[in-house]
């Protein structure tokens, strides 16, 4: 009976399997079930902080990156509500950094630009911050752009937890926090990351950038370009200015 | 003959990229040109919005106080406002000048700046006044619809143009809609 093979959970109605100790998150991965999520990649340690991925689980609202998936559990995820929560979260991201699609590198390859276009967001309805931020250069190969840095933490963790080094930390707190480099310095150049690492790669958004790649790939040929972060859907995107949840 | 649809256009802290896109659409022009007439826009040099516009399609974001004057006539004559491209929904590009304070960049353009010759920052009269901020269209009027994109691309013109003339709501293939 207790056996966890034949264990399941349904989310939006689809009954899926799930190994012992696994997430929601991971379950619905496994299983082809896009749940949005910036802040989470399957092998890290989950961090819970975006809360894109805020599913209702039996009539109560989680992070399903963080939450273990248990036997049973009803589970709905692609509701209009959840959905229209989730695309004021998108455009809080996108006006508190300097996120200016056509002038970024990783435009075309950024997640949290697929995940604006995933929700139909057409502007970033909040007065935008036009924040401050440093931009670090030092290093040969490597760029940090905090201008465009989500706060994800996944540099962080890769770094940690795969790449066995710890270059990277969030410094500050609330409005203050910011990517900082563990180095007396503060610079990259001053850490041992390599251009291999994980930690150099991962990043969703265009704030870890390999220098001198930006543009091997055209833009209108890239990963989100030609295809959804959520595959298959594609609906129709109303272009009116909607009735926002404040107004 | 039914009466044309009234289109008004322009470019405010925009680079024209948005209205060479339009143009874009080729001969596809001679046919919407059979169902609407431009209004105040620089393909007609119409100088001011008749009263009677239908449609307002505003390229760029507010960096001077002309380009709210501007704005605020095209909203006064226009039936719908339409945000056309990056600059316009969030400043885009000009706006990357917000980080600094206005005298910063002045000094940066026209005295401290590589390869400035006779250094003077301009104060012509005629100049309109610059904003201290560039700012996104919607914080200074109400937007009925947003055409992202830089440039949104020619077809997107057309599907929300033919859209509207149908007296339909405007809506876009999810494939072409995107920030860049």
């Amino acid at each position: 009976m207790s056996d966890s093979n034949n264990e399941t959970i349904t989310i939006d109605g689809r009954e899926i399997p799930f190994k012992a100790g696994q997430t929601i998150m991971d379950a619905a991965l496994d299983a082809d079930i896009y749940i949005p999520h910036l802040c989470h990649r399957p092998g890290l340690k989950p961090h819970g902080s975006c809360k894109l991925c805020t599913v209702d689980v039996d009539g109560r609202t989680g992070s399903s990156c963080t939450l273990p998936a248990t036997a049973g559990q009803q589970i709905s995820s692609n509701t209009e509500d959840l959905n229209e929560v989730r695309k004021t979260i998108t455009q809080m991201l996108f006006v508190e950094g300097n996120h200016f699609c056509p002038s970024c590198e990783k435009t075309g390859d950024c997640t949290l630009q697929a995940v604006g276009y995933h929700l139909d967001m057409l502007d970033g309805h909040f007065p935008q911050f036009y924040p401050r931020r440093e931009v670090d250069a030092s290093h040969a190969s490597i760029i940090i752009d905090r201008d465009r840095c989500i706060l994800c933490a996944l540099c962080v963790r890769a770094s940690r937890e795969v790449d066995g080094k710890n270059v990277f930390d969030i410094g500050g707190r609330g409005t203050d926090a910011r990517l900082i480099v563990n180095a007396p310095s503060g610079k990259l150049v001053d850490t041992d990351i390599e251009t291999d690492d994980l930690a150099a790669h991962i990043c969703p958004v265009g704030a870890i950038i390999i220098k001198e790649h930006g543009y091997e790939v055209p833009i209108g040929r890239r990963t989100f370009d030609l295809h959804s972060v959520a595959e298959p859907g594609i609906e129709p995107v109303i272009l009116r200015k909607g009735k926002h949840t404040d107004e | 003959m039914s009466k044309k649809i009234r289109v008004a256009t322009t470019s405010l802290a925009g680079c024209f990229g948005c209205h060479m896109s339009f143009l874009d659409i080729d001969e596809r022009i001679v046919e919407l040109i059979e169902h609407i007439e431009f209004d105040r826009s620089p393909l007609t040099d119409i100088k001011n919005c008749s009263s009677t516009c239908d449609i307002g399609l505003i390229e760029g974001g507010l960096c001077n106080a002309e380009n709210v004057h501007v704005l605020k006539e095209f909203r006064e004559n226009c039936k719908i406002i339409i945000a056309v491209g990056a600059c316009a929904i969030n400043g885009g590009v000009p706006a990357m000048r917000n980080h600094f304070t206005l005298t910063e960049c002045l000094e940066e353009a026209y005295l401290n700046g590589v390869g400035v010759d006779n250094p003077m920052i301009p104060n012509d009269v005629e100049i309109p006044l610059l904003l201290n901020k560039v700012h996104p269209i919607h914080e200074v009027v109400h937007v009925d619809y947003y055409l992202p994109g830089c440039p949104p691309p020619a077809d997107a013109f057309m599907k929300v143009l033919t859209d509207l003339l149908e007296g339909k709501e405007p809506s876009l293939p999810k494939e072409i809609l995107h920030y860049d």
